[in-house]
């Protein structure tokens, strides 16, 4: 049964998942981290507090958040479509992984910005430095240790997600996972392709964290 | 014209439990190259106070004046150029943890747009000035509790700044490390002309090196002026107090020029019993005799039922009546011993 033609559909399996996680950490990033810094600042305890605005962002991401990915991913279906043209296959498996990752990497973002020292902040307050320069040098740049490691989990979630995604045709480890485990039974292949996902997670998780620890000048 | 000008400045706090006036109209004025201090117990308001010098803190009513310009009148811009030359610096330093103690240095000049290599040649010379060009490339958290105050210092003189705000700046730090940064401001003062106003709990640090001091209390400003007079004649119940906790037990800079000259001499134990107290026999003999005495010790101890005084004296290092003086003790009916031992 290790035909070269499961061995190839393994192979091309671990791309999907890979080219689906990086995706989707990067443009979730691209939502997230914005709206993380603007959760952070608008706070009432951050740097320009605005009510309104934070308790707009605040909404939308529980909203996200409580709806089931899979749920959430049948629900995008005609807007995945509108974006990529087809709702199946690893392309398409992209979109709701964005909208579910964005909120939630919003979250890590602000609770790591939110670690940050106010006594550091208001020293830059002290010396003239505008909001600007407070959250690009002083916010981001303080909280990198704890915002990388939260990127480490962002991803070992959203490539979870993804597994899940083969439910419904998503392609990637997941839907090779669910095809031959589930509606064929043949359980040999599923066990492979969970080794797989635990190793990738794994890599993740290990690459991550010593990044995150190279970088933090906080240990002597 | 003053350099700072508090003018019935008030500060109410709104929070989930009521209000909090932090400030109660006050009023103060600070003269440019003044070494103010600014004294309360923790919760007096002065804290909040020194972040109106420079807007952190808007106050509520009332307004402050930086060279008679006033602070009210700035838009956010021109309030964010007027703190570049307001340095300020902090209980527990502040300094970006992730940066190196060149670049935490550079991170004022890069705010006045200067590029990096004149901001680093610049941060190099404060470090200098503050006794750190070998800790350049470290970071703060490879540095001790003054070390990382210089850096905050230096940081706060990179915008050339005409004063310079210290918030509790020595309360974290041990009475040695604490003089030596009070010695580091008051050469910055007196070096570049910078107006120093210190906020602290100590009175010690106000002695050492405040030529003006307000005492607070409950939001408002109890006492003002001279540093000399108010320990000569302190007027408000609270400077009183805060005089008497001040035990001087860090008299460093007074005391320092006579300990030097009197440490690692020859050092004594007298012991007198009751009817030798009346006479005043320490006084007399150094009146006699002209050289300082040092009192390391003093105490009174119940010896079968007869009080006895003990004390260790130490004669100046360079004594040359040490003998005289121990004959003039004797004399007088005391018990005279060697007490090279002692060390306090």
């Amino acid at each position: 049964m290790w035909t070269e033609e499961v061995i190839q559909m393994i192979i091309d399996g671990i791309g999907e998942t890979l080219f689906m996680t990086l995706t989707s950490t990067v443009f979730g990033y691209a939502i997230g981290l914005p709206m993380g810094v603007a959760l952070a600042v608008t706070d009432k305890e951050g740097l320009m507090p605005n009510r309104v605005i934070y308790k707009i962002l605040d909404v939308i991401a529980n909203i996200v958040r409580s709806i089931p990915f899979l749920i959430l991913m049948i629900l995008l279906i005609p807007f995945t479509r509108m974006v990529v043209g087809k709702s199946y296959g690893s392309a398409a498996t992209v979109v709701p992984l964005v909208i579910a990752a964005g909120p939630f990497i919003a979250r890590m973002v602000e609770s790591s910005i939110n670690e940050v020292d106010a006594g550091v902040v208001e020293a830059a307050r002290s010396m003239g430095a505008s909001n600007w320069r407070i959250i690009t040098r002083v916010l981001l740049v303080e909280a990198r240790t704890s915002l990388i490691t939260g990127a480490t989990i962002a991803m070992g979630t959203i490539l979870g997600y993804s597994a899940m995604a083969g439910s419904i045709g998503g392609g990637g480890l997941g839907d090779i996972a669910i095809r031959y485990g589930y509606h064929r039974y043949q359980p040999d292949i599923m066990i492979v392709t969970v080794v797989l996902l635990i190793v990738l997670v794994q890599l993740f998780q290990t690459v991550g964290m010593r990044i995150a620890n190279r970088l933090d000048k906080r240990k002597a | 014209m003053s350099e700072i000008v508090i003018e019935n400045v008030s500060k109410t706090f709104h929070t989930k439990d009521g209000t909090v006036e932090a400030l109660k109209n006050v009023n103060l004025s600070i003269e440019a190259g003044d070494i103010y201090g600014i004294i309360g117990m923790s919760g007096a308001g002065k804290s909040t106070l020194v972040r109106c010098m420079n807007f952190l803190e808007v106050p509520s009513e009332g307004n402050v004046y930086i060279k008679g310009k006033s602070l009210r009148d700035f838009s956010e811009k021109e309030l964010r150029k007027q703190r570049e030359e307001i340095g300020m610096i902090f209980q527990h330093f502040n300094l970006l943890m992730q940066k190196s103690v060149l670049e935490n240095v550079c991170f004022p000049l890069y705010i006045q747009k200067k590029g990096k290599k004149e901001a680093r040649e610049r941060a190099a010379e404060l470090l200098e000035i503050v006794g750190l060009q070998d800790k350049m490339q470290a970071y703060p958290s490879q540095l001790s509790g003054g070390q990382k105050q210089r850096v905050a210092i230096a940081r706060a003189l990179a915008s050339d700044p005409k004063i310079l705000l210290c918030d509790e700046a020595t309360s974290a730090l041990d009475p040695q490390t604490t003089s030596s940064i009070l010695e580091l401001l008051k050469e910055i003062n007196e070096k570049f002309g910078i107006t120093i106003v210190i906020i602290t709990h100590q009175m010690s640090v106000v002695r050492e090196i405040c030529s003006h001091v307000a005492i607070m209390k409950e939001g408002e400003v109890a006492e003002t002026g001279n540093v000399e007079e108010i320990f000569k004649n302190p007027r408000s119940q609270v400077a009183r107090e805060l005089i008497r906790k001040d035990s001087g037990s860090d008299l460093e800079t007074a005391a320092r020029a006579t300990r030097e000259r009197i440490r690692s001499g020859e050092k004594i134990r007298i012991v007198y019993s009751e009817n030798s107290a009346f006479e005043p026999v320490i006084s007399n003999m150094i009146l006699t005799f002209g050289e300082p005495v040092n009192i390391l010790r003093a105490n009174t101890k119940n010896v079968g039922g007869v009080a006895k005084g003990e004390m260790i004296l130490e004669f100046a290092r360079d004594s040359a009546r040490s003998e005289e003086m121990k004959r003039y003790l004797r004399a007088r009916g005391l018990a005279v011993g060697e007490a090279n031992d002692y060390v306090d």
